[in-house]
């Protein structure tokens, strides 16, 4: 018995690894990026439309590179979200078992796909494309990286929403179709609409997982730290900036400071993806107990 | 509309007792439904090739890029690129170190994150309670998932490497990546641990052993294939990664392989992003990069494909 | 209703019910390799209550979903043999099974109400079959609440969600939804079997109610809610019809000894 509470304490106490790691990893963020303040403000550092950090006197704007990140994310998930919820239907609904048995695997692969291959991809067959295309100055830009961030959150948005769709209760669908409700009007009426939340969580976990991603928009974006206008300027979003700049950044430097706070707004940018995917995942046990 | 005519509801004299609505009205009704009726079908199939198309679009895409890839590297990949070190400033040569690196990195990082990962997975499925407790360390594992690879290595450049003081070395590239494979390895675990049968841990209580015991001697052997499953899973992921391992672990160019815990080393998805953006000769070295992509390619997707079919046999075996 | 009926009644009420609506014949019906109906053959009357009685996993459920071809959603199965509508082949490939459903409602063993509002449920079959007259929708959705008897009690609520119903409310919910497409045929598939012995009064009354404008199946593993409600009944034993009859008969004079030993053995 003695045995047992100790081994019960140990797992606990590794169990708690996560928090601490994470908690670290706040730490040393913070450690390291808020020096940076002592040179500019936060609202500076925010909304500063320009980001020069090696020129003198250097600007630590990171604003352009917010942006960046922000309509990068956007673009591709206006092609990540149809495609990744059509393919999950598709799956949960419509293919065969065997297809689906097939597919699934292929969607599982996708996700392994190694980020700087699909960046290597970009970068040598879909810039060259677009440049020819589109008759643009360079094919590496916001769209190519958006189409390769799809790429990466494309299975994420797919396996969770598959997830969310196959367990809405048969009762339902049946209910609907004994009603003469036609399969899709089932799907539209009755089987999204109850699997929404579960949807929703499986798209915010996609965006969190293009926003935070870097090697693609290192390698494909184009890294103009620019406010973009259309689609196919470069441009250069918050992973970018940090991925390609440390190496050169002197060592606790103002420009090594304000690389390492703009770790911080990246981390709460997805910190903040994550809890609300939470709580809808929270929310959503609740209620769907309740129903039940 | 000729040959769904049964469907139409016929009125004349099929049902003898008819006093709730009048024929007006269900004749109103009915030829709405048949109005419509054709038009419903259309979009429904109109629709469900649309989420076929979708599913096919994504299968393509992981066929394009490693179609292209291997099309492309294919000849680059010789016996001597797998067992030289690079030559001629990284223009010629093979990939020998990187190779090896990828592999300490990543067999390394499985080290680190496997029993901190087991043992969690054992906590939240074996001994935890539902509660706020429970909540919060799910919480915790949620958002490490979720924190940005580029985000691991800012932290592991001021953890690590900095305030520890390994400088840039294995072991700081190792345990930046065992942060970031922790989650995977919980949640393959935890998925491992719920596929055992409670009957197992309950036939073992009623012969008198200690919680800790079942486990030890009955839990975890039932669900180690499905712990290794994720294992590989979990070294492939770090096999893969090059943001976190930028600032820690690899340089552009070691001759050496790597001799201590502290060595630098080169890694494969390192070396691809170098030799792609930063090489002496971009468009000259475009045979090593594809290669060295394949190379990759090949490990992660292979390393994949060897855990998605034993865990489909898993749970083949478990139905 | 289990009082003697004189002959000259019954009769009377075979002119009246001799329409036959549903015929089945040679039926038999496959999951995979597995055959789960053996050469069904029988009649189902117009404004009839028919029920399907029998130990459970004995097909009747199975018979039920075969005539809505809810079946169709078990990618492995298959039918053989014919049953018809109106003298018309159900299975035949020319019919589309989303019309045939809208004629041929149905009523679930669990209550499953969409989580909608209670008056979104109702309409939903409409609204999906293209009626968008508002005015036409609203009065179709209290004439069907009416007609299941539910009306009353919630009819203050009717834009709340259908989920905070009691079980009872709910499943007869469920038979105002099915009402609303206006359908000829009802089956109930042990409508009552999750309801407490108030809420399965209920909906028994409502039952007898219904069977004078509507063709009704029910399944049931109650002998005794059968013998209530149903005015003929079909006994069903491993995949196969044994015995079908006026319920009255069946219960009383059964013609076979299988049926018989259910019956008594069940009946104590």
């Amino acid at each position: 018995m003695k045995t047992d509470i100790s081994v019960r304490i140990v797992f606990f106490t590794v169990a708690l690894a996560s928090i601490a790691i994470l908690f670290m990893i706040m730490v040393f963020l913070f450690m390291e990026g808020l020096p940076i303040f002592k040179r500019v403000t936060l609202f500076e550092f925010m909304f500063g439309k320009y980001w020069y950090p090696t020129s003198s006197p250097p600007d630590f704007g990171i604003f352009p590179l917010i942006l960046a990140s922000i309509a990068v994310t956007l673009v591709s998930a206006m092609i990540s979200v149809p495609l990744g919820v059509m393919t999950a239907i598709y799956l949960a609904e419509l293919a065969h078992k065997r297809v689906a048995e097939i597919i699934k695997p292929i969607v599982e692969l996708l996700a392994a796909l190694p980020s700087v291959v699909i960046g290597f991809f970009g970068m040598v067959v879909v810039a060259p494309f677009l440049q020819n295309a589109f008759g643009v100055s360079t094919g590496l830009n916001l769209f190519n990286a958006a189409l390769m961030l799809s790429f990466m959150s494309v299975p994420t948005i797919c396996s969770l929403s598959e997830d969310a769709i196959y367990s809405v209760p048969t009762a339902l669908k049946e209910g609907s179709l004994a009603l003469g409700a036609t399969h899709w009007e089932t799907l539209l009426r009755v089987i999204l609409p109850a699997s929404i939340s579960g949807i929703s969580m499986a798209i915010i976990l996609g965006m969190s997982r293009a926003i935070g991603e870097t090697m693609v928009v290192l390698m494909v974006a184009g890294g103009a730290a620019m406010i973009p206008t259309s689609l196919m300027d470069p441009v250069r979003p918050m992973p970018a900036s940090i991925a390609a700049e440390m190496a050169e950044a002197s060592f606790r430097g103002d420009h090594y400071h304000a690389l390492f706070a703009t770790g911080i707004v990246l981390f709460l940018f997805t910190l903040m993806f994550n809890i609300v995917a939470d709580q809808i995942a929270h929310k959503y046990r609740q209620t769907g107990e309740a129903s039940l | 509309m000729a040959e769904t005519h049964i469907l139409t509801n016929n009125q004349s004299g099929m049902q003898p007792v008819q006093i709730h609505a009048s024929e007006k009205k269900i004749n109103t009704l009915e030829s709405s439904f048949n109005r419509v009726h054709g038009r419903r079908k259309r979009i429904q199939q109109v629709l469900f090739m649309l989420f076929r198309t979708a599913a096919i679009i994504n299968g393509m895409g992981l066929f394009m890029v490693v179609f292209f890839i291997a099309w492309n590297g294919w000849e680059a990949v010789t016996w001597e690129f797998l067992t030289q070190a690079p030559t001629d400033s990284m223009t010629k040569g093979g990939i020998l170190p990187c190779i090896v690196g990828t592999l300490c990195l990543g067999i390394g990082a499985i080290f680190v994150a496997l029993p901190i990962g087991i043992a969690s997975a054992v906590y939240l499925n074996e001994y935890a309670r539902p509660g706020k407790v429970l909540r919060v360390i799910r919480l915790g594992i949620n958002n490490l998932a979720g924190v940005p690879s580029v985000v691991f290595g800012l932290f592991g450049l001021a953890f690590f490497v900095t305030w520890m003081g390994m400088g840039e070395s294995i072991l700081a590239g190792v345990l930046t990546l065992g942060a970031l494979t922790l989650p995977v390895i919980i949640g393959s675990t935890e998925e491992a641990l719920k596929a055992v049968p409670n009957t197992y841990r309950e036939a073992s209580l009623a012969l008198g052993a200690t919680k800790w015991q079942t486990i030890h001697q009955v839990v975890l052997p039932a669900a180690l294939p499905g712990i290794l499953t994720g294992a590989i899973l979990g070294l492939s992921r770090a096999a893969g990664e090059t943001a976190p391992i930028m600032f820690t672990a690899a340089v552009f160019f070691t001759p050496t392989l790597p001799t201590s815990p502290f060595s630098k080393i080169m890694a494969l998805p390192y070396h691809i992003y170098v030799l792609a953006t930063a090489g002496t000769n971009i468009e000259a070295t475009r045979p090593l990069q594809y290669g060295t992509s394949l190379v990759l390619i090949a490990l992660v997707l292979g390393m994949n494909l060897v855990a998605i079919v034993w865990r489909a046999r898993l749970r083949k075996k478990i139905k | 209703m289990a009082g003697q009926a004189s002959k000259k009644d019954q009769i009377k009420k075979e002119i009246m019910t001799e329409k036959i609506k549903i015929r089945a014949r040679h039926l038999n019906f496959f999951y995979g390799h597995a055959q789960a109906l053996y050469d069904i053959s029988l009649d189902i009357k117009s404004s009839q209550v028919t029920a399907l009685i029998g130990p459970s996993g004995c097909g009747k459920s199975t018979f039920l979903r075969c005539l809505n071809r809810m079946n169709d959603l078990i990618p492995i199965s298959r039918v053989a043999g014919e049953i018809t509508l109106d003298d018309v082949n159900i299975n035949d490939p020319s019919v589309d099974v989303v019309m045939l459903r809208r004629r041929v409602g149905m009523v679930f063993q669990k209550p499953n109400p969409f989580p909608k509002t209670i008056f979104e449920n109702v309409a939903y079959g409409l609204k999906v079959n293209g009626v968008s007259d508002r005015v036409f929708i609203e009065s179709r959705v209290e004439e069907s609440l009416k007609k299941a008897a539910l009306w009353d009690e919630i009819k203050d609520r009717l834009h709340e969600s259908a989920l905070g119903l009691s079980g009872g409310q709910q499943q007869r919910l469920c038979i105002a939804r099915a009402l609303a497409v206006e359908p000829e045929i009802v089956l109930m598939d042990e409508p009552a079997s999750a309801l407490d012995p108030i809420a399965t009064q209920k909906i028994e009354d409502l039952i007898g109610e219904l069977k004078e404008n509507y063709t009704i199946i029910i399944v049931t593993h109650s002998m005794q809610q059968a013998a209530r409600v149903s005015d003929r009944t079909a006994f069903f034993y491993m995949g196969k019809l044994i015995e079908m009859d006026e319920t009255e008969t069946l219960f009383t004079r059964p013609r076979l000894k299988q049926t018989e030993d259910y019956i008594t053995g069940r009946f104590g």
